[in-house]
């Protein structure tokens, strides 16, 4: 229960800095991938930046989590087409809608409606995936 | 605290999404988004035509509530934590976008043409949105994670796979503005 309520806090947090930053707005996707702002460079960069250094120190000094277990970095399975192909069709659907997958879900409780036809898209582009997986190469 | 009012720098934001990775970490999870959309077909029922979602889905809960918080965060955000939502956009962009019939750009937070209730009864706008939220979904789940866990989490522990997501993202991205946006707009 008490675990619930901070995974919650972390998520409401999660939300208003995507709100905020304006990486939940369409207009943001567009101007980076358009390369006239930095704003989303700066975004993602400071992330990137701070995570490796944060990752580094966990790993170095054997850093347990708040409940002193240990903290695990499953690495991702090696291959190349998976990431390649799924990546370029994940970047096609992102400029598009202006949203991924954790923004789109700020935008409906910011209460952009019209999001919830993204999002709903987005599920039966997930069971499409379930159900062709195996005919997929990997 | 007014500065918490105003559009958040991108020096603000980066170190705030970085805490969000690390508060995940030291709750012993990882931060990762589009596994709640596999989650949610799983709940949907899924699993019974497809294995893939056969798993059991009570593990993710955990995910489904920072995706609760994430409803709520803006929800907040946009009522409580802002006076005028306008995007500060390079005003180059604003000209492309008004060019293209994104008359609002720079103005609101969101184009009115994709994101106000009148998309409701405009077929082609729908579809355009069906097709984005399907590819982001698909994609996502096919690339193993999205901006999140490959761009974020995944870049910060150093992971290539991550990296060739990445990079597709952007071939996909920049293709969809500078191919694609011409023939849809």
């Amino acid at each position: 229960m008490k675990r619930t309520l901070i995974y919650l806090l972390i998520g409401i947090l999660f939300g208003i800095i995507m709100f905020k930053s304006e990486a939940a707005s369409w207009f943001r996707i567009y101007e980076m991938f358009k390369f006239e702002a930095f704003h989303m460079y700066g975004i993602i960069g400071t992330a990137v930046f701070l995570g490796v250094v944060t990752i580094a120190l966990i790993k170095r000094f054997k850093i347990k989590s708040f409940y002193g277990e240990q903290v695990h970095f499953p690495p991702k399975q090696k291959s190349f087409a998976r990431y390649a192909i799924g990546g370029i069709l994940f970047g096609l659907g992102w400029a598009l809608a202006g949203a991924c997958p954790g923004p789109m879900f700020t935008l409906l409780g910011a209460g952009f409606l019209p999001i919830i036809i993204v999002i709903v898209a987005s599920l039966l582009g997930t069971f499409v995936y379930g159900l062709l997986r195996d005919k997929l190469p990997h | 605290m007014e500065w918490i009012y105003e559009p958040w720098p991108w020096y603000i934001s980066g170190f705030m999404i970085a805490l969000v990775m690390f508060l995940l970490i030291m709750v012993g999870k990882n931060f990762g988004m589009s596994g709640n959309l596999r989650t949610i077909c799983t709940i949907c029922g899924s699993g019974k035509k497809v294995d893939f979602f056969r798993f059991d889905w009570k593990s993710q809960r955990w995910n489904l509530t920072v995706v609760l918080g994430a409803i709520i965060g803006g929800f907040i955000a946009h009522q409580f934590l802002t006076v005028e939502a306008t995007v500060a956009l390079n005003p180059d962009t604003v000209s492309d976008l008004q060019l293209l019939g994104f008359e609002n750009a720079g103005k609101t937070y969101m184009p009115e043409e994709l994101f106000s209730s009148a998309v409701f009864t405009d077929p082609k706008n729908i579809i355009l949105l069906v097709i984005g939220g399907f590819l982001v979904g698909f994609g996502a789940r096919y690339a193993g994670g999205c901006t999140s866990g490959h761009a974020i989490s995944g870049l910060s522990n150093l992971q290539l796979p991550s990296l060739i997501a990445v990079i597709g993202f952007f071939i996909g991205g920049l293709t969809m503005i500078h191919l694609i946006f011409p023939l849809l707009f």
